[in-house]
Formats: C-alpha cells, sequence, structure tokens
C-alpha cells in the first residue's frame, strides 16, 4: 500500500496574531506546528502501513520552515518527504492544491490522506481540489477508516449521525478529529529523521511556472476581532445580583 | 528563536516534550502534588516515548548518547511547574543510571540500563547520611568485602527515589581509614535481605517526588553488583556531578522563567489604584529585573553546557552555573510572590510552589557553599 499525506505547517493553535504594516499576517516570533488534522492523517497513514505493509511519503508546498512539519512525519515513522517550494508565487488554494496533484502524479499511490482543513485559513478546499485534478474518489470529515481489498470504507459524521461509505482506491481521504490519537514522534525517530529521503523540488522541477498556478483569489484586507471588553463584575447580595444581571442583559447587551 | 546550541532534532525533542507535559503532565500535577508523589507509571510512559533514553546510545535501548537533547528534556519537564515530577525522572535517568553506564562493568550494564531506559525499573542514588552531607568523605556506611559478597551496615537519608527505587546505587566504605580513597559504589536492590526503606520524608518542596530514609543492617550485596573498582567511588560521584548540576541549573532557569511569565501575566491582570499593577514602574522594573537576572543565569548555564558536551573541562563553569542559576531562581520565584500580593501566600495559586521548589536548588547536588568551593579552588591553587 503506498499512501501520500498532505501535510502543512501552521501557526501553533496558541500564537498570537498580529497585522504588520503592510496590514498582512506577521508571522514573525510566530512558532509553527504541523497542523493537528494532517497529524490524524499522518497516524492514520501510519497504522494502515502498520497493518497492511507499504510505504508513507509527506508531502507539503512550502519553504524552509515547511521542513519541520516534514520532519516530524518521518519522526513519526513515514518514509520519506517530498518538499515542493514555491518561491515568490502567491498561493491559493487552487495553486496550492494544482502543485500537491502535480508532485503526487509523479508517485505511486494507492491512497492520498490530509486534514479536512488546515486551521490557519481553514478554508477545507485543498484536499478536496487534489483529488479533482487526479480524477479520484474523496471522502471527507472521516472519523473511521478500514482499508480492504482495494476499497476504502470510511465513516464520516454528518450533523444527524454517521454515514459509512465505501469508494474505490486510490482515493483521497481527509482527517478529522476522532479519526486516532496520533503518536508523539520516537526520539529514536527524531535522531534519524534527517538520514531519511527529503526530496526537495521547485516549481520548475514539476514542470509548472507561476502561468500555471497563478492565484485565483486574492485576499484584499485582513482585520483583527475586536478586542474583547473586560468583563463586569456585579456585587451585591445573591438575588438582588440576579436581578442588576438580568436588567443588564436586557437593557445593556440587549441579549433577552 | 532556538538557541545556536540545539539542533533542528532537539528542537523537534522540545516540541514533543512540550506536547506531552501539556497533555500527560501539566493536568494531573495538583493531584500529585496532594498525593504526594507521581505516579509510578510515568516512568514507563517516559521510558515508552523515548525520553530516559536520549543520553544513552542505542545497545541499551537509548537514542544516542546526546546530553544536549537530555537538556531540553529537563527544561521542559519544569514547565510543568512541579519540580518533583523532573526531580523523580532525573534521580533515576541521570543521576543513578550514569554511574552504571560510565563505570559499571559490562554485566550491571545489561542487567540495569535497559529497564532504567524503559522506565520499568526506578534507580536512585544514595550518598548523603545523617552525618555526612557536604562532606561526602565522611560517610559511614560500611560494606566488608566477604569474597563473594560485601556485607553492609549503615543508613542514608534525603534519597531522592529512595522509597520506590528497584536498585540504589549506594557510597560505601570499603576502606574506613582511607577517607575518600576508601569510597565505593555498590548497587543494592530492592528486596535484598537487610535492606529496609525507615521512612517516606516530608518536605518543604519536590512534593511529587518520594525522598527516603534507608537502612542497611547486614545486608549481603552480591560482589558483582560493585561498580567499577573498589575505593574508586569518590572519583566516580565527582564525574557526575557536572551533568547532575547543570541539570539542576536548567531546571532552576526553567522555573524561574515559568515564575516570570505567572507573574507577568497576574501583573497584567490585577488591579489597584485603577489600573493594572503591570502599568507601575516599579512592578515593570521588578520583572525587568528578574528577566535579566534569569537571562543572564541562562546565558551561563548553556555556556558550561556547551563545554561538557564538547568534552572540555567544564568543572568550574558548571559549579558557577549552578550556584548562580539556583541562586538567583530564589530570588525571582521570591519575586513573584511577592508581585502576586496575599494571593501568592495562598495555595491556590501555583507561584508559592515554584518558590517553595527552588528552594532545594542551593541545598541539594552540592549547596552554593561548596559551589564555592570548588570555584576557589580552582581560581586559588
Ligand atoms: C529534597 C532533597 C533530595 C535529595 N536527594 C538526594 C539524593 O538523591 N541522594 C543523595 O545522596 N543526597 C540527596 N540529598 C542530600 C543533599 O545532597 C544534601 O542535603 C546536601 O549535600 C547538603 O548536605 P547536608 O544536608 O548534610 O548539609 P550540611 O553539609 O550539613 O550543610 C549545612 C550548611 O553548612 C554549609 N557548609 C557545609 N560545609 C561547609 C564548608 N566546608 N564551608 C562552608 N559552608 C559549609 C552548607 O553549605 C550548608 O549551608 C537530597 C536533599 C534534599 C533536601
Amino acid at each position: 500500500m503506498k499512501i501520500a499525506v498532505l501535510v502543512k505547517q501552521t501557526f501553533d493553535t496558541e500564537a498570537k496574531i498580529i497585522l504588520d504594516v503592510n496590514g498582512k499576517i506577521s508571522s514573525s516570533g510566530v512558532s509553527l506546528i504541523m497542523n493537528p488534522y494532517d497529524e490524524f492523517a499522518v497516524e492514520e497513514g501510519l497504522r494502515i502501513k502498520e497493518k497492511e505493509g507499504g510505504e508513507v511519503t509527506v508531502i507539503s508546498v512550502g519553504g524552509q520552515q515547511a521542513q519541520d512539519a516534514l520532519r516530524q512525519a518521518l519522526a513519526m515513522g513515514a518514509d520519506k518527504a517530498v518538499l515542493v517550494d514555491q518561491g515568490e508565487a502567491e498561493l491559493d488554494e487552487y495553486a496550492t492544491a494544482t502543485i500537491l496533484a502535480k508532485a503526487i502524479s509523479d508517485l505511486e499511490y494507492d491512497l492520498i490522506l490530509g486534514g479536512f482543513r488546515a486551521i490557519d485559513d481553514g478554508s477545507a478546499q485543498v484536499a478536496g481540489r487534489v483529488a479533482e485534478i487526479l480524477n479520484i474518489p474523496v471522502v471527507n470529515v472521516v472519523t473511521g477508516l478500514e482499508i480492504e481489498g482495494g476499497k476504502a470504507v470510511a465513516t464520516r459524521e454528518t450533523e444527524s449521525g454517521s454515514e459509512v461509505l465505501e469508494v474505490p482506491l486510490p482515493a483521497v481521504i481527509t482527517a478529522q478529529k476522532g479519526l486516532n490519537e496520533p503518536r508523539y514522534p520516537s526520539m529514536k525517530g527524531i535522531m534519524k529523521a534527517k538520514k531519511k529521503p527529503m526530496d526537495k523540488k521547485t516549481l520548475a522541477d514539476l514542470g509548472l511556472d507561476d502561468g500555471k498556478i497563478s492565484a485565483k483569489v486574492k485576499a484584499l484586507s485582513f482585520s483583527l476581532p475586536e478586542p474583547r471588553k473586560a468583563g463586569k463584575v456585579i456585587p451585591g447580595e445573591a438575588a438582588e445580583a440576579a436581578r442588576e444581571l438580568a436588567r443588564l442583559l436586557r437593557e445593556e447587551a440587549k441579549v433577552i | 528563536m532556538a538557541h545556536w546550541l540545539f539542533t533542528e532534532e532537539h528542537e523537534l525533542v522540545r516540541k514533543t516534550v512540550r506536547n506531552w507535559v501539556e497533555k500527560e503532565i501539566k493536568p494531573y500535577v495538583e493531584e500529585w502534588e496532594n498525593a504526594g508523589e507521581f505516579p509510578r507509571e510515568l516512568f514507563a510512559r517516559a521510558g515508552e516515548l523515548g525520553f530516559l533514553g536520549l543520553t544513552y546510545p542505542e545497545e541499551y535501548g537509548g537514542s544516542g548518547e546526546d546530553y544536549l537533547a537530555g537538556a531540553v528534556f529537563f527544561e521542559e519537564m519544569a514547565r510543568c511547574g512541579s519540580a518533583g515530577v523532573a526531580a523523580g525522572l532525573g534521580a533515576s535517568m541521570a543521576i543513578a543510571g550514569p554511574q552504571i553506564y560510565k563505570f559499571g562493568s559490562e554485566e550491571l550494564k545489561n542487567r540495569f540500563l535497559p529497564p532504567t531506559i524503559s522506565g520499568k525499573k526506578i534507580g536512585a542514588l544514595a550518598i548523603t547520611e545523617p552525618n555526612a552531607g557536604s562532606d561526602v568523605a565522611s560517610i559511614q556506611t560500611t560494606a566488608r568485602n566477604m569474597g563473594d559478597h560485601y556485607l553492609v551496615n549503615g543508613s542514608k537519608i534525603f534519597i531522592t527515589n529512595g522509597v520506590r527505587a528497584d536498585y540504589v546505587v549506594t557510597a560505601v566504605k570499603t576502606d574506613p581509614a582511607a577517607g575518600h580513597k576508601g569510597i565505593s559504589l555498590l548497587v543494592i536492590e530492592k528486596g535484598t535481605p537487610g535492606f529496609t526503606v525507615a521512612k517516606k520524608l516530608d518536605k518543604l518542596g519536590w512534593n511529587t517526588s518520594d525522598t527516603g530514609e534507608l537502612v542497611f543492617e547486614d545486608c549481603r550485596v552480591p560482589g558483582e553488583n560493585l561498580v567499577g573498582r573498589e575505593n574508586m567511588g569518590f572519583y566516580y560521584i565527582m564525574q557526575n556531578f557536572a551533568w547532575e548540576r547543570l541539570v539542576m541549573a536548567l531546571e532552576a532557569v526553567a522555573s524561574a522563567q515559568l515564575a516570570i511569565d505567572v507573574a507577568a501575566e497576574y501583573a497584567r491582570q490585577r488591579v489597584q489604584f485603577g489600573r493594572p499593577l503591570s502599568k507601575f514602574q516599579v512592578t515593570r522594573h521588578k520583572l525587568a529585573d528578574m528577566a535579566s537576572l534569569v537571562e543572564t543565569a541562562r546565558c551561563l548555564t548553556y555556556h558550561a553546557l556547551s563545554l561538557y558536551v564538547s568534552g572540555r573541562d567544564a568543572v568550574t563553569e558548571v559549579a558557577m552555573a549552578k550556584l548562580y542559576a539556583c541562586e538567583i531562581a530564589n530570588r525571582v520565584t521570591d519575586e513573584a510572590v511577592q508581585i502576586h500580593g496575599g494571593y501568592g501566600y495562598m495555595m491556590e495559586y501555583p507561584v508559592q510552589r515554584f518558590w517553595r521548589d527552588a528552594r532545594i536548588g542551593t541545598i541539594g547536588g552540592g549547596t552554593s557553599d561548596i559551589m564555592k568551593q570548588v570555584i576557589a579552588g580552582r581560581l586559588i591553587k
């Protein structure tokens, strides 16, 4: 079983977002992590490999920093990594998916896994677009996955319950929280991660250029949410305070 | 920003340990503090994840003899806010284990290192006695060589992991007349007839680690449990002090940093005279002083660490780092309590624990006075 896992390096969930002088999101001083949903995907890939045999390749689009996420996946047990450096190109979901699909089509694959969304832009588009470009089925937001005889049986949660779907392989499956509990990278794995192959490519290596991936969506501006106002403590006896609270909720906050 | 001393691999170790501490230690710290120890299973968990093997080669189950990775582990452990956890894991991994690894026979290594590294066995190092603390050479526990075994008599006090250790690397006098040249190390296993744990001691801090008083009465220890050569024990102990003291300095810096973080956060939230404390220049300057002290201690500690890992003579710098980092950890955690006012004195706020836990730093692993003795000894020939 040849498994490809799409991995993105994102801001830490604890990161404080600030805008730089140009109104863009500033990444200086922010610590980066592997997108948590991609961690589920890597874990699932490793579990399938451990059961069925095969090989797990992790793939990312990004600069030097994206290497950290790939190395983490290698330290968890992935076999090799592919990193495509997009250089100066501005990426949107279309561009990223185009690059990933091109990189994957150079590999042998039976199964493609990815997080259902990245916690930074949260667009939840890339994996689906990759499936579309490669012309293979996709099952999104999966919380259970079985591989049997050239098919994937995936469980996904719906608003009213869950559904079980069967798709022929190769297919793209995107991971939702609950699919598994990702392992920690092993210490031996970390020390050896650098010895595992990491194939670094440029857009030109993939036969792509800025024209073929020019973004279809452009962010016009970013703005931060209004800062939260300080809370209010209502002093006094419980009954009186509750009455005052109800009055404020009705008259000031206008929520009841 | 990562310090130049550490590689990409070390930063990945850091991230992994941090994640583990966040998920599997921090949420339970209060419970373990109240219970007076962390669960024994934590050794096995830390072993399973490879943390206890960071400073040991693969042949015994480690991931390579990487002291920088070990340093990262202890720095991150300190962030759990209960210093006893690292003290317990460290006494086994960084204090007892290295004596066997560096000086023990191949047979001893094969018996004790793999289970120490996997966390299935807990180790302790017992030097201190009721009548012998700073003056290590004056220990009174004796071991009579009976041919195929030693007969051990005496007692040990303040031994970290002493209560639940599966084996205790014990300093004994094999030649009572020879002072420091008459000390040997014996590995004494739990359950050896004549070896008992007299009691678990109540402490000011480090409450998640157990500290015990041990008694040996005609305790028969097999001859093959001798570490290295007879009467070389003092030399062996001094050798590993460098690593133990570095670990203490690293933990002191990391704990002091934690105290600054909570104090700064508290200062932002606490309003008096119509303003948060963090707007008062006095508080701001106090925090700036605290941060500068900690940064100085960190630089000195990293310098000593870099000398140590490069294999150069690091005795003076390690003693300086231990002395300085532990002294300023007392000061900084004390100021952090002060910034919290009365709330800092309440058990509900963790800052009191940082202050209590820090207090051992200038006492254990060689007191500040002894560090000065080491430094002066190098200075004045
Ligand atoms: C929580 C805890 C855990 C410990 N864990 C272990 C362990 O796992 N294994 C172990 O073997 N020991 C352990 N110890 C013991 C520790 O190493 C000793 O407490 C320490 O070495 C000091 O010895 P002492 O307590 O006998 O003090 P003493 O040596 O009696 O010192 C008392 C005071 O006199 C000062 N002093 C002593 N000699 C001189 C001198 N020549 N010049 C100037 N001042 C001097 C000291 O600095 C100190 O201030 C632990 C202690 C504690 C509190």
